[in-house]
């Protein structure tokens, strides 16, 4: 059976400006206008965002949850990538 | 190296309440219970248009007109939202469609009976939403990420097809005396099929034990209906009318009203296709997926023209 909806298209809205595209869902569609129209009708009934990025599903490249713990790991022991691992004089106060 | 098989990764998830997403390894019948579950779910969205649109045309007035129009095309909306979410768990549009189209998937038993007169409008707005939305509170906490995502984008815009019902109700209860005979009509008519909703009695729900040991449910259908009845009865006492329950009682020790359980054998009677609307609903799907065919061919034949015109440019 052939998939006659089109190809799956993943939606990222900006709620105002200034903020970041957070993913909100997908859709199918036949073309990158209609899926920013498609988009636009299906997630922003309600002023949800002012600005939308479509991205084909199959153009997302994505870690593999099996990957979770060393694929992250080599992050996990540098403490010093954080401001409290130094040590600052009281008399100096907040920096 | 102590060995963890995905299993005891997938129970751990779920002992932790964290959610399952798409890639994660789950058992193969968690897989299908979901499947099952969201397209049900999916199916009653679009199915749930057809009984509303019926009085589109007919609306009293232009503000109840536009509102109803703005409801159903959220219940589209929701169909949609749901579709997107079970094919993550890799099954296709088309096999989904198809499985409502040719009756091999169910959807919601509420959806079988008749919208008769405007007070239905208000009725389904009113009862069946606010059951939908009683049961889609729970499933915002469902243990897989995207269905959990896609509720509570759900819920958030349910509130307002709720609200809707329950104004037309107060029109119609406060209006003339046959107003209001016909909004307690329409009462007596939606109450057990609304109740009905949320599915068989406890002891007699063969998906239910699954669903709740894998967070996919977090409250059984029983918990569900008696928060609903007692959560409507003061909504029905406000507008004068009469819960067509005899048996319907404030029981002060369970903190709930005792009430009368619906017609089991009309709810099995209609999920195995013998509603009074069901052939009616599933030939409307059809006729609406059929007559849009030349819609999707035409899109289809202009993407691919616009390709080209850009490839040449």
């Amino acid at each position: 059976m052939s998939d006659n909806q089109g190809p799956v298209w993943e939606v990222f809205l900006q709620k105002k400006a200034g903020q970041p595209f957070v993913h909100c869902g997908s859709l199918h569609a036949f073309d990158k206008e209609m899926a920013l129209e498609n988009a636009r009708d299906l997630y922003t009934r309600r002023g949800e965002g002012c600005s939308i990025w479509v991205v084909p599903s199959n153009a997302i490249v994505a870690s593999s949850p099996e990957d979770f713990g060393p694929f992250f790991e080599p992050s996990n022991d540098k403490v010093y990538r954080h401001p409290t691992f130094y040590q600052i004089p009281d008399a100096i106060g907040h920096m | 190296m102590e060995n963890i098989s995905f299993e005891d990764v997938f129970e751990g998830k779920l002992a932790k309440n964290e959610m399952i997403e798409p890639k994660d390894w789950m058992p193969e019948n968690y897989r299908k219970h979901l499947i099952r579950q969201i397209s049900q779910h999916a199916h009653s969205e679009i199915i749930g248009m057809l009984p509303e649109g019926n009085w589109i045309t007919r609306a009293p007035s232009l503000r109840a007109k536009v509102v109803l129009l703005a409801k159903v095309q959220d219940e589209g909306g929701h169909g949609l939202y749901l579709y997107t979410a079970a094919e993550t768990l890799g099954v296709s549009r088309d096999e989904l469609l198809n499985n409502l189209h040719t009756g091999k998937a169910k959807y919601s038993s509420i959806f079988n009976y008749p919208t008769l007169t405007w007070a239905d409008i208000g009725a389904v707005g009113w009862l069946v939403d606010g059951a939908a939305i009683m049961n889609q509170v729970m499933l915002q906490r469902s243990s897989y990420g995207p269905y959990s995502r896609a509720m509570v984008r759900i819920c958030k815009e349910e509130s307002f097809h709720q609200r809707q019902g329950y104004e037309i109700m107060t029109h119609l209860a406060f209006g003339t005396k046959d107003q209001k005979e016909m909004a307690q009509d329409a009462l007596n008519r939606w109450w057990y099929p609304t109740m009905m909703m949320f599915g068989p009695p406890d002891s007699e729900s063969p998906n239910s034990e699954n669903a709740m040991k894998w967070r996919i449910k977090r409250e059984t259908n029983d918990q569900l209906r008696q928060r609903f009845v007692d959560q409507t009865v003061k909504q029905v006492e406000y507008l004068g009318l009469i819960v067509p329950d005899e048996n319907l009682k404030w029981n002060e020790a369970k903190n709930g009203y005792d009430f009368t359980e619906p017609n089991w054998v009309e709810f099995k009677n209609i999920i195995s296709g013998n509603g009074p609307c069901n052939k009616e609903r599933l030939a409307a799907r059809n006729k609406a997926h059929d007559d849009g065919k030349w819609v999707r061919e035409a899109a289809q034949a202009f993407a691919k023209k616009r390709s080209e015109i850009y490839a040449a440019a």
